[in-house]
């Protein structure tokens, strides 16, 4: 039985199909990737996985049960956690709050909501902020919130949408070390990301799309020679 | 307990009013502030909290005023019954509502509660058999003094308000918030963003068919166009809880307290100056200014709501920081 | 069954009004967002305003082009100086611009209580009561020319919508109001010639109304309510639904009243914005997709 698998998913709307045929298979406590350009369709595997919609066909799994078409909030419930790549922060509430309201699906009182929200912050290296409004937040911390409410709902499986996307070099570090931190705690990554660096240095293994479809699968340095990922990155003149 | 001090001084006072003052007027006054406190907190609750915004609590008030007319008249049981049932029988109005309009996003709520309270009142108004029609329901007052009445009232301001104090500061009050903030993100928390509005539609509508069938028991009359009526009570209770400061607990207390003297304010004529002036006076001018003054009640309301909503949006409480910096020049300590 | 054809006929054609004031709020639906609940006390007030004139000897027909310039400037004045400061203020319900309608709606009322008192007034034309006949089928004279006008104002509406540049604009700010600002569009200006044309647009209607109908302050909520069953039954922002869903309000009305009662008229209108709700999310947009 594998830890997490996607099946033959296929996300059509209208006449567009977003994602077409893609399958993967991730093992528990690897950091898997996930690339390709603009429009590949990577958010919308995201958003399939996570339930925000259904997959037109195809079957999740996750430690062996299909879990396909569930709403969100209970597939945050079975372990699988998500940021946002446009963030979403509670605005008017303190990071704090943000995070025990997180913590709320574990625990369904206060002293153990507030305990877990305070150890995930300490984690997340976000305590000297813990009082501040979201909405006030910079970019970097936002994304960090972003990461620290999905940790406080316990997840098994992180899926992280963009985490370095706007952050600048030192931020986006921080970030890498943070996501390594959160494998080595024992929950299994599917992350997106645009910036090369990032995700060829913490990646275990990569799973390539263009236009909704797969192009290439393997570990970073085999998914970066191949001459399909390269096109699609850089255009034909240097496959 | 530093933090409780203001609330339990005031209650102390509130608890030792009739003893204090014994004026009839007043007695009534703070009667209807306290009823006031219950529906302005509970419409604070979905709107304010969970950001769900009503434009029809009417139709939760007006039933649970009905369910103790209609106790009372078609089954000849004490009208105090209606005040366990309709806040029960408000619920069982909210919730297929709720059930029906929440999975729609957008605007479609506070439409549909506009629907909903204006669809109450003609029911109540067409089913002349059962409601009485446009005649209403008359009941007979269980007290002469208005003391009585006065502690119930005060008990049920202090119950809704505690117990909306309560869920707003353990794991529904998290959710609620969170759901005004941001649904998406809610979801993705584990929060069935569905099944928390209908929760707190539920607190909402039950307090305010409590407050309901007390007003059917205090006032005695009640009618379609009064207790289902759009602005006494819809936007009222919109008013009181923005006013004081929607979000916040307190708030709606502040603004019952100041809607309740802003509408004695109209309907008396300015509590009976200017009428006490042309009596005094002698001069006629003074009458026909207390005249349009009772007129313009309306019209007062109206711009009260333009007014608020241009300056004062998150109410008094909300804004009181920049109230203290715009009003008394006093700057944040920090 | 003539009884059936006269009350269709009667529908059809009260439905053509309903059309003119729900694309009116369906227009500042679309571009602002929000459901603008003084619609009918505009409309009232544009009623007013051919009482006036009325009383001064003025065809209903007329004062129909000194009405709408003149909701036109209320609508503009409204949304400038009431609904476009709202934008920038920081508050917890995003509903603000609702209520601040609602608002405004008491105080036109409230208004026009003092100036005209709470009386119906009647607008005196030769015509209010004529009708000519279709076979056994009557028609109201005056309601059958406002259909016509009303006809013609929706057809500009939608030349003027699709082929100018304006038009074009408004369009675009409802469909996408941060692309249309990128794409050089002034939507600030565009939200406020767009309330004033809703706010023109429900004038022509309460003009044509005036000679079958009576004036009063509180006429008003009434016909809120209306434009708002029609823009939900039709769809938000959709300016054929709102075609679609003032012809289909004015015939249920019609129907309600001659074989239901007359009392029922109101709760008709209810019972499709019920049922609309709950078998048809979306409204008429959803089948007709414009």
């Amino acid at each position: 039985m594998s830890f997490f698998r996607v099946e033959k998913l296929v996300k059509r709307f209208g006449g567009l199909t977003a994602v077409n045929d893609v399958s993967f298979d991730v093992k528990q406590g690897e950091i898997f990737g996930l690339i390709g350009p603009n429009g590949s369709g990577k958010t919308t595997t995201f958003n399939m996985i996570s339930g925000t919609y259904p997959p037109t066909s195809g079957k999740v799994f996750f430690k062996g049960k299909e879990i396909q078409g569930r709403k969100p909030n209970r597939i945050c419930r079975l372990g699988i956690g998500r940021t946002f790549q446009v963030v979403k922060p509670l605005g008017r509430m303190t990071v704090l709050d943000n995070v025990i309201a997180a913590a709320f699906s574990r625990e369904s009182r206060m002293p153990g909501a507030r305990k877990r929200a305070e150890e995930t912050i300490a984690f997340c290296g976000l305590d000297p902020v813990a009082g501040m409004l979201a909405k006030s937040l910079p970019i970097a911390g936002r994304k960090r919130l972003e990461i620290a409410r999905a940790m406080a709902t316990r997840p098994e499986l992180l899926l992280l949408d963009e985490t370095a996307a706007g952050l600048n070099p030192t931020e986006s570090l921080e970030a890498v070390e943070l996501i390594r931190k959160i494998r080595e705690n024992g929950t299994t990554i599917v992350i997106i990301e645009h910036i090369m660096r990032v995700i060829m240095t913490i990646s275990d293994r990569i799973h390539a799309i263009n236009f909704g479809q797969t192009i290439a699968e393997g570990t970073p340095s085999e998914v970066a020679a191949n001459p399909q990922v390269i096109e699609a990155y850089l255009g034909t003149d240097y496959a | 307990m530093k933090k409780n001090a203001v609330p339990l001084v005031l209650f102390a006072a509130l608890a030792a009013f009739p003893l204090v003052v014994t004026s009839n007027y007043f007695l009534h006054l703070m009667i209807l502030f306290l009823l006031w406190v219950v529906i302005g907190s509970s419409w604070n609750v979905l709107a304010g909290y969970t950001g769900q915004v009503s434009f029809g609590h009417a139709a939760f008030f007006g039933v649970g005023a009905y369910t103790a007319g209609l106790l009372s008249q078609h089954l000849q049981i004490s009208p105090w019954w209606g005040m366990a049932l309709g806040g029960f029988v408000a619920v069982l109005i909210g919730l297929p509502f709720g059930a029906i309009c929440f999975p729609l996003r957008g605007a479609y709520f506070a439409l549909a509660t506009l629907a909903l309270g204006e669809g109450m009142r003609h029911i109540a108004t067409i089913s002349e058999s059962f409601t009485g029609g446009m005649m209403g329901i008359m009941i007979m007052p269980s007290f002469v003094s208005k003391i009585p009445y006065y502690y119930i009232s005060l008990a049920l301001a202090l119950l809704s308000v505690l117990s909306i104090r309560f869920v707003i500061g353990s794991k529904p009050g998290y959710y609620f918030v969170s759901i005004r903030e941001d649904q998406d993100a809610a979801e993705s928390l584990g929060i069935d963003t569905t099944l928390y509005k209908n929760a707190s539609l539920a607190i909402s509508s039950f307090w305010t068919g409590m407050a309901g069938a007390f007003y059917m028991n205090y006032m005695g009359f009640i009618d379609p166009h009064v207790v289902f009526s759009l602005h006494e009570y819809s936007v009222m209770a919109i008013l009181v809880a923005i006013v004081g400061g929607v979000g916040t607990i307190y708030g709606p207390a502040v603004g019952a307290f100041i809607m309740v003297a802003v509408q004695e304010f109209f309907r008396s004529g300015f509590f009976g100056l200017f009428d006490y002036l042309g009596r005094t006076t002698g001069m006629p001018a003074f009458a026909s200014v207390s005249e349009i003054v009772r007129q313009a009640h309306v019209l007062g309301f109206g711009v009260l709501v333009v007014v608020v909503i241009l300056f004062l949006p998150n109410g008094i409480v909300g804004d009181w920081g920049k109230i203290r910096r715009n009003v008394f020049r006093i700057q944040p300590t920090r | 069954m003539d009884v059936f054809l006269q009350t269709v006929v009667a529908g059809f054609l009260k439905g053509g009004l309903y059309a003119l004031i729900g694309i009116g709020m369906t227009l500042i639906m679309g571009v602002m967002g929000i459901i603008n609940l003084a619609h009918g006390q505009l409309m009232m007030l544009a009623m007013y305003v051919t009482f006036l004139l009325n009383t001064m000897g003025v065809d209903p027909y007329i004062s129909l082009f000194v009405a709408m310039p003149v909701l036109f400037l209320v609508g503009v004045a409204i949304q400038k100086f009431l609904l476009n400061p709202l934008i920038k203020v920081e508050t917890i319900l995003p509903e603000n611009q609702v209520l601040m309608t609602v608002g405004i709606g008491m105080v036109i009322t409230e208004i026009a209580r003092f100036l005209f008192k709470s009386d119906y007034k009647y607008v005196k034309t030769d015509y209010a009561n004529a009708t000519f006949f279709l076979g056994k089928i009557s028609f109201s004279v005056a309601l059958t020319i406002a259909f016509a006008i009303a006809l013609a104002f929706t057809a500009a509406m939608f030349w003027f919508l699709l082929k100018t540049d304006l038009g074009r604009s408004i369009r675009a700010t409802a469909q996408d109001k941060d692309a249309a600002t990128l794409m050089g569009v002034h939507t600030g200006r565009i939200t406020v010639i767009t309330f004033g044309l809703g706010a023109a647009l429900v004038a022509a209607a309460g003009s044509l109304l005036a000679p079958v109908y009576y004036i009063f302050p509180d006429l008003g909520g009434p016909f809120t309510a209306k434009a708002f069953i029609i823009t939900i039954l039709g769809g938000l922002g959709s300016t054929v639904g709102a075609i679609l869903g003032g012809v289909t309000l004015g015939m249920a009305e019609s129907l309600g009243a001659t074989y239901l009662g007359m009392e029922y008229e109101d709760i008709v209108g209810l019972a499709i914005f019920i049922a609309v709700l709950l078998f048809l999310p979306g409204g008429f947009k959803r089948l007709t997709k414009v």
